[in-house]
């Protein structure tokens, strides 16, 4: 791995035969059948006061929603799902469950092997997509208008769960798509066949819900027009900064954010054409750093190291995922950071890495470097919260620790503006968290409305 | 190793599990295979007389499953042999010829005539088999004719046509019970009388076993209707050790040989048959779900299970467990047992909790300290075993005796002795009696 730096740079598309791209990013757990579900479902014990259903941020009736599985009612399950989680089909897909709900099952304490919940949570879902049947009825419509800033999951939740009683939304998006991270940050092979947008769709079939694409908050909408144009506004635009690496060489080419490269890759209609280095570093230790490093394999990159400056267990990545780069040939390596990006004609051809131990409880290089040879370079150390475009029209919102200050109903400092997903301080930075946030303040802004 | 051959009658097999008289022994063929595979006796599918039945054409069988399609329970409307009498009687004479150590009889059903009786007897006894078992209890399609259960749901004539059998044949005659009755010692009783050598229970339970609400017809449905069958299969095998066990200890009957049939599936519900006083087993569902080869684990488990107790034959344990059926009202009302749960075993479900908090006696906590953690509260639990019943981990929850001290839920201090409701102050017979 250790090599003189000079090889030349080979970024390049096209590396594997056109079957292996379907292959490589096709479904990656096939959904469960009828039968495999029936079986599954029968391994819930239908606990009291079900720890999987207090593990879920969201609150799903798990043990009911499985029960109704095994009693072949799978769109009344679906139901149980989606009253408490509108998300629940792409939830079902990128949740890590192995921290979550599955983790708390009891039968993963028995025999370590828990009910496969994620799983039957898809079968539900997907049944009742399939179906096409309408589950939820608006309430008698209020007259009431809100602003929701973000089609992400956050926004789209709010949205529902607000033209479910009866009040009118306008949801402003800057992309192209709805669906925000579902439909931009997600790896390919956890969501095929367009799901996020079947499932916005679903979403959008209750009424009332309006979506202005293309609507940049701090350009084409300012948030002092929203409070002055609606009766409540809820913010949930996500994190618009990438954190930088701070490394000499930042700037080469072939040094790419990961965020931006996983959001081309899932607009990409042929990924035959997506290029992706022979060589690959990817710079963090959470779910983008493993999607990055991933699907650069998938691409048919040779080598694809993880540089993580911590150990194993402070990554933010789940076990599940880190295991998941490994058995796709991802190698990481913890205790490592990037000094200097080395480059050749303004070109990254390697990093030269210092090793990291901890010294009275903060990270320090050992002073041991070595150089790792790559020719494109993942950043992929996190993003940051972009508060400038909330400000300049109107009185300042709080913020804390740099996203946006809540309380419990997630409301913010301003009285009629609430705010959700990973733009606020506190979260999980999570989808499912993110959906109950617009689920709360939806109810609160409710309450709000309805006094 | 113990010595698994059976002599029930007189008649010796070599090992006490026959095939029940069902379609797995409506055949030479299937006779056969079940032989080579290593049954110890076949029932052979009931003859009638006359032009042979008709079965329906459509399905015959509706099915109870549990998790994973486990098949708990089997419903049938199948009739009696649909082959004619003459191929019936030369296959059994040849198979009886070729296989002369396995038990071989012969189930019968003819009207209520003495004459029909009188007729096939004589042809059966040609052929060489063992004996007769005649078939009292069929519940659907030979019962509307008169024969079947509605033989066997009227006492006289149980007792009737067995001491016909047994006044025109020398062959012992088995009486097959219908468990679709109120008390099946009166039908025991009656075929005790009549001089049947033995009886065999249970026939199939009526039963509608599922019904398909988008055809609003009872399954099986033939060409939309569908009618009542016979129930059987490892989810009747409680109503059968019942039957069996109050045949064994009704003063009437004790002593009258019994072959225990309904749900065996493993070797200890074959043991669990004979402890209760069957001589032989008969098994038909298990077979008919996995096939022949479950012998070998009904033999092998039988023998494992007699060498671990040290029973050398069948005869040291048949009947043991008898002694120990009795009267509700007999049981010790002293006995105090509470449960207890393993904290080291127990996942943490709380099923023991709700299923005693929602319909019990709220003596199991969800929370202890603030933490979820399930525990008996000895001053509510009545030993109940509700929660032993639900624990899904075997083991977990035990139902431990009380044998001193204080009886929390009652403060009432723990009576060694034996008291039972006869004697209990609360019984108003008892009372009078100790005026």
């Amino acid at each position: 791995m250790t090599t003189n730096a000079g090889s030349r740079p080979d970024i390049q598309s096209n590396r594997l035969a056109e079957e292996d791209y379907s292959k490589n990013f096709g479904d990656i757990h096939p959904p469960l059948n009828t039968h495999e579900a029936l079986v599954e479902a029968d391994r819930c014990y239908f606990c009291y006061d079900a720890p999987c259903m207090v593990a879920c941020p969201t609150s799903i009736d798990i043990p009911m929603f499985i029960r109704q599985i095994s009693a072949d009612n799978p769109k009344g399950s679906a139901k149980t799902i989606f009253e408490e989680n509108i998300l629940g089909g792409m939830c079902a897909r990128v949740c890590p469950t192995e921290t979550l709900c599955e983790q708390a099952c009891v039968r993963e304490e028995a025999e370590g092997k828990p009910v496969k919940i994620g799983l039957l949570q898809r079968y539900a879902t997907d049944h009742l997509l399939e179906a096409g049947d309408k589950v939820f009825e608006r309430a008698a419509l209020t007259g009431k208008r809100i602003a929701v800033v973000g089609a992400g999951p956050a926004g789209l939740s709010c949205a529902h769960r607000l033209a479910m009683h009866g009040h009118d939304v306008v949801i402003y998006d800057a992309h192209e798509k709805a669906g925000g991270l579902n439909e931009y940050g997600i790896a390919a092979y956890k969501s095929v066949n367009d799901f996020a947008q079947r499932e916005v769709d679903f979403l959008l079939s209750i009424g009332g819900i309006t979506i202005q694409n293309g609507s940049r908050l701090g350009e084409e909408i300012s948030l002092a027009d929203l409070r002055q144009n609606f009766d409540a506004v809820f913010l949930g635009m996500g994190l618009a900064g990438v954190n930088s690496l701070r490394a000499e060489g930042e700037d080469l080419e072939g040094v790419v954010d990961a965020v931006s490269y996983i959001s081309d890759l899932r607009q990409s209609a042929d990924l035959s054409k997506l290029s992706v280095g022979r060589k690959v570093a990817v710079i963090g230790g959470g779910m983008t750093a493993v999607d990055a490093a991933v699907q650069s394999k998938l691409l048919g990159a040779d080598e694809v190291t993880i540089l993580y400056r911590r150990g194993q267990e402070q990554m933010n990545a789940s076990e599940y995922e880190q295991e998941l780069a490994q058995t796709k040939g991802v190698s990481i390596r913890h205790w490592v950071k990037p000094n200097k990006l080395i480059g050749e004609d303004g070109k990254v051809v390697a990093i030269e890495c210092e090793h990291t131990e901890t010294k009275d409880g903060s990270l320090v290089g050992t002073g041991e470097t070595f150089t790792l040879e790559a020719d494109m370079v993942f950043k992929a150390i996190g993003q940051n919260f972009v508060a400038a475009p909330l400000n300049g029209s109107a009185e300042a919102i709080e913020l804390e620790s740099g996203r946006i200050r809540v309380d419990e109903d997630r409301r913010t400092s301003l009285g009629d503006v609430w705010a959700g997903g990973d733009c606020i301080a506190g979260g999980e930075d999570l989808t499912v968290a993110a959906v109950e946030d617009g689920k709360v303040a939806a109810e609160a802004i409710n309450q709000v409305l309805s006094a | 190793m113990a010595d698994i051959s059976c002599n029930f009658l007189g008649i010796k097999s070599p090992n006490p599990y026959w095939l029940a008289s069902a379609p797995p022994t409506d055949k030479e063929y299937n006779v056969v295979r079940a032989f080579e595979a290593g049954w110890g006796g076949v029932v052979w599918k009931t003859l009638g007389e006359g032009d042979p039945v008709v079965n329906v054409n459509g399905p015959r069988y509706g099915a109870i499953h549990g998790p994973d399609r486990r098949l708990l329970g089997l419903n049938n409307i199948e009739l009696i042999t649909d082959r004619s009498l003459e191929i019936n009687l030369e296959e059994i004479t040849r198979v009886k010829k070729n296989w002369p150590d396995r038990a071989l009889i012969v189930s019968l059903m003819v009207p209520c005539e003495e004459q029909s009786w009188i007729d096939i007897l004589k042809r059966v006894e040609e052929t060489g088999c063992d004996g007769v078992e005649l078939n009292f209890g069929c519940p659907h399609g030979m019962s509307e004719r008169g024969m079947g259960a509605a033989v066997g749901q009227v006492p006289e004539y149980v007792e009737m046509v067995t001491r016909w059998c047994k006044t025109h044949s020398d062959l012992p005659v088995i009486v097959k019970l219908t468990p679709n009755i109120s008390d099946v010692r009166q039908s025991a009783r009656a075929a005790h009388r009549g001089g049947a050598d033995a009886v065999s229970l249970i026939n199939t339970i009526n039963s509608i076993v599922s019904v398909d609400l988008d055809a609003m017809a009872p399954n099986p449905t033939v060409d939309g209707k569908g009618t009542h069958g016979g129930y059987c299969g490892p989810a009747v095998k409680p109503i059968a050790l019942s039957m069996v066990s109050e045949i064994a200890r009704d003063s009437e009957t004790q002593g009258l040989p019994i072959s225990g049939i309904g749900g065996v599936t493993t070797w200890r519900d074959a043991a669990e048959f004979m402890v209760l006083g069957s001589g032989s087993v008969q098994v038909c569902t298990a077979a008919m779900t996995y096939g022949f080869k479950i012998i070998e684990e009904l033999n092998a488990g039988l023998s494992n299970w007699m060498d671990e107790k040290g029973y050398k034959t069948l005869d040291d344990f048949v009947g043991q467990a008898v002694p120990n059926v009795t009267d509700w009202q007999y049981l010790n009302l002293n006995y105090i047992a509470k449960a207890k749960i393993d904290q080291d075993a127990c996942i943490k479900c709380g099923r023991c909790h709700i299923a005693c908090e929602d319909t019990s006696h709220q003596a199991i906590t969800a929370t202890v300290d603030g933490a979820r953690m399930f525990e008996v509260i000895d001053e509510e639990c009545v030993g109940c075993n509700l929660c032993v019943s639900v624990c899904p981990i075997e083991n977990c929850i035990t139902m431990e005796q009380m044998t001193e001290g204080t009886d929390p839920r009652t403060d009432k201090p723990i009576d060694p002795s034996y008291a039972n409701w006869t004697t209990h102050p609360n019984n108003p017979s008892a009372v009078k009696a100790a005026e």
